[in-house]
């Protein structure tokens, strides 16, 4: 696809240009409003280029935070959502993971059952079956606890999927030279599949880190006690205050820190997030 | 080293599918053993229920004496090389050698020797830290054969091994193999379908189909007497010309069909024992078009549709025989070179 259309180069480079501009002005203009002091707003046009208050800014938000909002330091529903994210996340994979070598390489009855229960529950997402797993979650006594926020997202039939789909093609010699080399199954297991699926784990795990870390309605439900707010659920908390404008210099500058995160996961797992998208290591 | 015994071998899948009827075979220690046969004759599965690979489903199977029936692979003390390699591809060359060692417990001096051994034997030494797939086809074959090396196993299964490699390469491997289990003196069952592999590797070859043994013995035996219709399609290249009886009888040199013995309802004769000028003793002449001339160097393949049987025979002449296609051709079958078979059982008759 050796082209040279000046017109056609010139109108692809606009339309990713502009795309650019819808995803990035957004996020440009809430780090704009971070730098700025409070009183900024009242005109009701938002700044375009930064002020000077994103030391003092930041420095606020991630101590003491809004408790006029009933918000704790952000750095506290930080850390929360990072409990939440890497607990939903590992557990995920490595639940998902035997699971899936369970179905893929073993013999056992109602094989198929099982795997046709677990991928039907794709069907029924925590939103769909909120109430209910509330029900549960509440009557184990785990609301307001780490456990409470992450176990009942644990379960996942995409990942289960993924890694059977993987497994699948994971040629059947590799299991009977192993066998013949006197692994067991749990040798074979640690010793070449895992390493064989690393790249989808690290795939995998960029993906579930951010599902956990953008969970707003779970979190919301199942937490009181601020000291278990996660960071995308307080925001919303520091923006909805009563009897006076919110103070969105600082709403804004905890939506940035929120954003961080997910952001450098990308970043330090983007090399092996793609290789483990496009590429099957056999 | 060790004797492998099998004894009424079957083996019937859940589905009632039968791959195996019931194999009785004897192989001696250091001997190499060719399976062969076409696709589906069961000769992958009679392999893998060595390897253990394959549950037993009748019979018995003893390696060195001791029946393995209920044993796992590894305990079976049998090292298998694959057709696709099987190497563990996010092990180095190294990596792979040792795993089977290490997870037997092998002291680590002993398997930096054995290691070193196999590689400096198989002129992989260059290669022992790399990634399986920074290797060519040929090297990945010869890391698959150090594997099996390394472990100093009873026997050596191989399951088609070079049949993903090219033409050339696949030749040196042959010989390298053959060269190679010699020196080693292991017990060695090797499956493939290449009747020219099965030929020059074996010491014993065995012909299967549809999963029955139609016959054992050493090559070139079975190429000059096989047993049956079946062997006599499949040793050879080109494969026997296969006549009616009955259409030769009306030929001239029909006399020599006499001392066939009774039932006699399929004669045999090898394309490269059929003469093109009168040879001594009786022979029946033929007459045909030469259909097609495959020069394939040292020799040529002959197509020759006789009109008179209806029928087309395969010839191979030597050297440059100055023939060309459409030409008119005589030739003769030698009576020296009939195989009798019988019509109904496919069986060789004397």
């Amino acid at each position: 696809m050796v082209e040279n259309r000046p017109f056609l180069t010139f109108l692809t480079h606009m339309v990713l240009i502009v795309g650019v501009v819808v995803v990035v002005f957004p996020v440009y203009l809430a780090f704009i409003a971070s730098t700025h002091g409070s009183g900024d707003f009242l005109s009701g046009v938002p700044p375009l280029l930064p002020g000077p208050h994103l030391i003092d800014n930041y420095y606020k938000m991630l101590t003491t935070g809004l408790s006029s909002a009933g918000a704790p330091p952000v750095w506290m529903m930080m850390m929360n959502s990072l409990v939440m994210a890497l607990t939903i996340a590992v557990g995920k994979i490595a639940i998902s993971i035997i699971s899936a070598y369970a179905i893929v390489y073993f013999k056992f009855p109602f094989r198929l059952l099982a795997f046709w229960a677990i991928f039907l529950t794709l069907m029924l997402p925590v939103e769909v079956r909120i109430i209910p797993t509330f029900k549960v979650v509440a009557d184990l006594g785990m609301l307001n606890s780490y456990a409470g926020l992450a176990i009942p997202l644990i379960a996942s039939a995409t990942a289960t999927f993924l890694f059977r789909q993987f497994f699948l093609t994971v040629p059947d010699e590799l299991m009977e030279a192993a066998r013949v080399d006197g692994a067991g199954p749990i040798k074979f297991f640690r010793d070449i599949l895992l390493p064989l699926s690393r790249t989808n784990i690290a795939a995998l795990f960029v993906i579930l880190f951010i599902y956990g870390w953008v969970q707003y309605l779970w979190p919301l439900l199942v937490t009181t006690d601020p000291k278990y707010y996660t960071i995308v659920m307080g925001i919303k908390r520091l923006a909805a205050v009563a009897d006076s404008d919110p103070l969105w210099n600082l709403v804004m500058a905890a939506v940035i820190l929120a954003m961080l995160p997910p952001v450098l996961v990308v970043i330090f797992m983007q090399r092996l997030f793609v290789k483990g998208l496009v590429e099957t290591e056999k | 080293m060790a004797t492998l015994d099998l004894k009424g071998v079957k083996k019937t899948y859940p589905g009632g599918v039968a791959a195996v009827h019931g194999v009785d075979l004897e192989i001696a220690d250091g001997e190499l053993v060719v399976l062969v046969g076409p696709s589906g004759c069961g000769k992958s599965t009679l392999l893998r229920m060595i390897a253990g690979l394959e549950s037993i489903t009748e019979g018995t199977i003893s390696i060195a004496g001791d029946v393995v029936n209920r044993k796992e692979p590894a305990e079976r003390d049998i090292a298998m090389v694959f057709q696709n390699y099987a190497l563990y591809p996010h092990m180095s060359v190294r990596g792979n050698l040792e795993y089977g060692l290490k997870n037997r417990g092998t002291p680590r001096e002993d398997i930096d020797q054995r290691v070193a051994e196999a590689a400096r034997i198989l002129e992989i030494t260059p290669f022992l830290d790399r990634k399986p797939r920074q290797l060519s086809g040929g090297q990945r074959q010869r890391v698959a054969m150090g594997r099996a090396i390394v472990r100093k196993p009873k026997a050596f299964l191989f399951d088609e091994p070079l049949s993903n490699l090219d033409a050339k390469l696949r030749g040196q491997m042959r010989i390298e193999i053959r060269r190679l289990q010699r020196t080693l003196g292991t017990t060695s069952v090797y499956v493939t379908h290449d009747q020219l592999e099965a030929m020059t590797l074996a010491d014993r070859l065995v012909v299967m189909n549809a999963g029955r043994i139609e016959q054992v013995g050493k090559p070139i035996e079975l190429y000059d007497r096989p047993a049956s219709l079946f062997v006599a399609g499949f040793i050879g290249s080109p494969p026997m010309n296969l006549f009616e009886i009955d259409k030769l009888r009306s030929l001239p040199g029909a006399e020599a069909l006499q001392t066939l013995p009774a039932g006699t309802g399929i004669v045999g004769v090898r394309p490269d024992t059929v003469a093109l000028s009168q040879a001594n003793g009786p022979s029946i002449k033929l007459t045909g078009t030469i259909e097609l001339i495959e020069p394939v160097g040292g020799e040529s393949h002959l197509y020759v549709r006789c009109e008179g049987i209806n029928q087309i025979v395969t010839i191979v002449a030597q050297g440059r025989t100055g023939l060309t296609e459409t030409s008119m051709l005589d030739f003769w079958l030698p009576q020296a070179g009939f195989h009798p078979f019988n019509i109904e059982t496919g069986k060789r008759l004397a």
